[in-house]
């Protein structure tokens, strides 16, 4: 059956996965992904492996596909009366969190509120202008002292609150696009690779909790755990659009396909390999240049054990860390056909031409 | 079979709030000038319970309920809640296909930035965009942004297609869907949908000993248009604005009081003494306070500051109408999403019915 990729993204995007608390996504992706592999299994760690074994003869070797299921989010700090303060899980942009819609995660059910900037003379005088830090903001759920007393701890989860949307073209909104359409993106690959013979082991990891800063832990522990030969990261990066035309070659065109890394995070031969294989398939691509690490999941993988080969594969995304992130479905589709395409190329001489001298 | 008795009917039916209707005039688009959603709403909910009805040139909704039989001279008395609410309107589109903005009536610029809008008729979902923090130096992720340096994003793609789908002057509605729950209401545009409901519910309660003219109106949110002329056509005796007031009632950063909150959450009807606008007849203020004891209801009354309601438009009329308001408390009015607690609102309506009921030439006298 041919997936809907819109209403798979929505129904990725419809639940929460706050850093640490990525069940909801697991959950959806078990679903998914469990018909299109051998075997599911979730690490220490939360992250979920998904394995489609090659055709080749054992041991095969390993390729791991990693893309987090984390998003960012808020928790909550302390009580102030009818309010919450709140901490923020990942960083955060302070301009566009007055006025938005949330949900307070708390143990009896889900409350919705809002994220409210008080009026200036409420803020100190240092935070009257422009946008105050996420401590002056509060969390209204519009009920009393009382009940939020007895229902809300300190600890508890906010998620941002806005459905998923779809626009014109092609072009898709929603909260925690970074990073679940990468994850949509690997349900097209593990799809794709149905029809494909693949000699090596394929393996889909929905690491855990990259958002937050204090290194990859997710990825780390399942790069070390599955020992891959090769690992490729999915992840975002910045979308092209008015807001970002200033900043030039750092940004890249929604629909323009995936967008391939290179630099010192990532193995200039799996670079060309992706290319080889976009160059085959037909499938548009752009290169984005990153002089020191990617900030992704690649950074903690490149490193993992004696070192893993590593690439990562970009979908373009505009406003990044808002709840209104936009993504073009058509660069999810070819994200996933290109990595499914250079999966189904590896033979049992790929590691050694991946050799460096 | 006998037919079973017919109950005993209760003197006076109370006003019933519905919710339902409340949830579709909240998500219904009608920035000032725009009305055209609500009204239709509004009238399709009225025309039964009205003696007559019209639509006047500005788009306000002006029926008359007459007064209950057996009232010796009733008065006309003026109810108004406006229909528009604040949002955004298209004033060009660049080459990529982004729509540029204005707002209209009094929107923070700096609640904006990461909202998704509703644009023009067909209700294109759009989002208002910003460059990724990650970009940005440490200086810019603080700074506010200028409505006239954002865009709304559609996925046109092009600059035709963008002008082609939403031409110039189309409104842009924030997207928030109502909900109610725990009672607590959240949604865009409370900001007047909650006085324009509980007018409705007024209508389809009654009659009372009052000729009861009830004006939602056009464009209040840029400078009380509609009802300057509403009440220039009805020529009332007395009117009260049935609207919304900002609760500000936030705590102070560092445990700081907050003595400037204007009205509170929960505390009940807020009862308008003086605004930035207007006065208010104190033989009418006077009134609702003692309806409200009378009736055991709860009520607060408004801090004096700016701000201001038709009421304001409505005092000036012809000869000089006496005129309060009523509001239901609710926070972040003019943002993407206000809070009301559903209690506040049924009160206010109570309230509001109870006036009516209680409404004599003698609340007028000197």
């Amino acid at each position: 059956m041919a997936l809907d990729l819109a209403a798979h993204l929505k129904a990725l995007c419809a639940v929460p996965g706050l850093p640490g608390y990525e069940q909801p996504v697991a959950a959806l992706l078990r679903a998914a992904w469990g018909p299109l592999t051998a075997s599911l299994g979730q690490d220490r760690l939360g992250s979920l492996w998904a394995t489609r074994p090659g055709s080749g003869l054992a041991p095969r070797r390993r390729l791991m596909l990693a893309a987090h299921m984390d998003a960012i989010g808020l928790m909550v700090a302390s009580l102030q009366g009818d309010f919450l303060r709140v901490t923020h899980l990942g960083d955060l942009d302070l301009r566009v969190l007055p006025g938005q819609l949330v949900t307070v995660h708390a143990a009896g059910g889900d409350l919705p509120g809002v994220l409210a900037l008080p009026p200036a003379h409420l803020l100190p005088r240092a935070h009257r202008e422009g946008f105050p830090p996420v401590a002056e903001l509060l969390v209204d759920t519009g009920l009393p002292a009382e009940r939020v007393g007895a229902l809300v701890r300190p600890g508890d989860l906010v998620s941002f609150a806005q459905p998923p949307r779809e626009l014109l073209n092609g072009a898709f909104t929603a909260r925690g696009l970074d990073n679940r359409a990468s994850l949509a993106a690997l349900t097209v690959c593990l799809e794709a690779l149905q029809a494909r013979d693949h000699a090596w082991d394929v393996i889909a990891v929905a690491t855990v909790r990259e958002e937050p800063p204090g290194g990859y832990p997710g990825a780390a522990a399942s790069a070390y755990s599955l020992e891959p030969h090769l690992a490729i990261v999915l992840d975002v990066t910045f979308g092209q659009d008015a807001n970002t035309r200033e900043f030039g070659y750092r940004v890249f065109p929604l629909g323009g396909g995936p967008v391939l890394g290179l630099g010192p995070n990532l193995h200039p031969g799996l670079h060309a390999a992706l290319r080889a294989a976009a160059d085959a398939e037909e499938i548009p691509y752009t290169v984005e240049v990153m002089t020191g690490n990617s900030s992704t999941d690649a950074t903690a993988i490149q490193v993992a054990r004696e070192g893993i080969p590593t690439m990562l594969v970009s979908i373009p995304l505009r406003n990044m860390h808002t709840p209104v992130e936009v993504v073009a479905l058509k660069d999810i589709t070819r994200a996933g056909r290109l990595v499914a395409e250079f999966a189904a190329r590896l033979g049992p001489d790929s590691l050694a031409a991946l050799a460096l001298d | 079979m006998p037919r079973a008795a017919p109950a005993r009917r209760k003197r006076r039916a109370a006003a019933q709030p519905d919710y339902t209707l409340l949830a579709d005039l909240a998500n219904a688009a009608a920035i000032s000038g725009d009305e055209g959603a609500v009204r239709r709403l509004v009238l399709d909910a009225i025309r039964p319970h009205v003696d007559d009805v019209r639509v006047d040139t500005l788009g306000n909704v002006l029926a008359v309920k007459r007064a209950a039989p057996r009232t010796r001279r009733p008065l006309r008395f003026m109810l108004a809640a406006h229909m528009d609410e604040v949002g955004l309107m298209v004033v060009d589109h660049d080459s990529d296909g982004s729509l540029r903005f204005e707002v209209v009536g009094g929107v923070s610029e700096r609640g904006l930035l990461g909202q998704p809008v509703l644009v023009g008729a067909r209700r294109l979902p759009g989002v208002i965009g910003v460059a990724p923090v990650h970009l940005l130096g440490e200086e810019r992720r603080r700074q506010t942004v200028k409505a006239s340096q954002m865009r709304i994003d559609i996925g046109a793609g092009s600059q035709d297609a963008a002008r082609r789908l939403v031409p110039p002057g189309e409104r842009a509605a924030f997207a928030t869907e109502f909900l109610a729950q725990a009672g607590v209401l959240r949604g865009k545009a409370l900001d007047d949908r909650l006085g324009c409901a509980a007018l409705v519910a007024l209508l389809q309660a009654g009659p009372y000993p009052v000729e009861l003219h009830a004006a939602f109106t056009v464009q209040e949110e840029v400078g009380l248009r509609g009802a300057r002329v509403a009440a220039y056509a009805i020529d009332p005796a007395a009117g009260l604005a049935l609207d919304t007031t900002p609760a500000a009632d936030l705590p102070g950063s560092r445990d700081r009081e907050n003595t400037r909150y204007n009205a509170r959450l929960g505390a009940g009807p807020v009862i308008y003494v003086a605004d930035g606008h207007t006065v208010s007849d104190r033989r009418l203020v006077d009134h609702l306070i003692r309806v409200a004891e009378r009736a055991g209801l709860p009520y607060q009354l408004r801090q004096p500051t700016a701000g201001g309601t038709d009421a304001a438009a409505i005092q000036r009329a012809r000869g000089g109408v006496p005129v309060a308001a009523l509001s239901t408390p609710a926070r972040y009015l003019h943002t993407p999403a206000a809070l009301a607690r559903a209690a506040d609102w049924e009160n206010t309506l109570r309230l509001a019915q109870a006036a009516l009921e209680q409404f004599t030439p003698q609340v007028l006298k000197r």
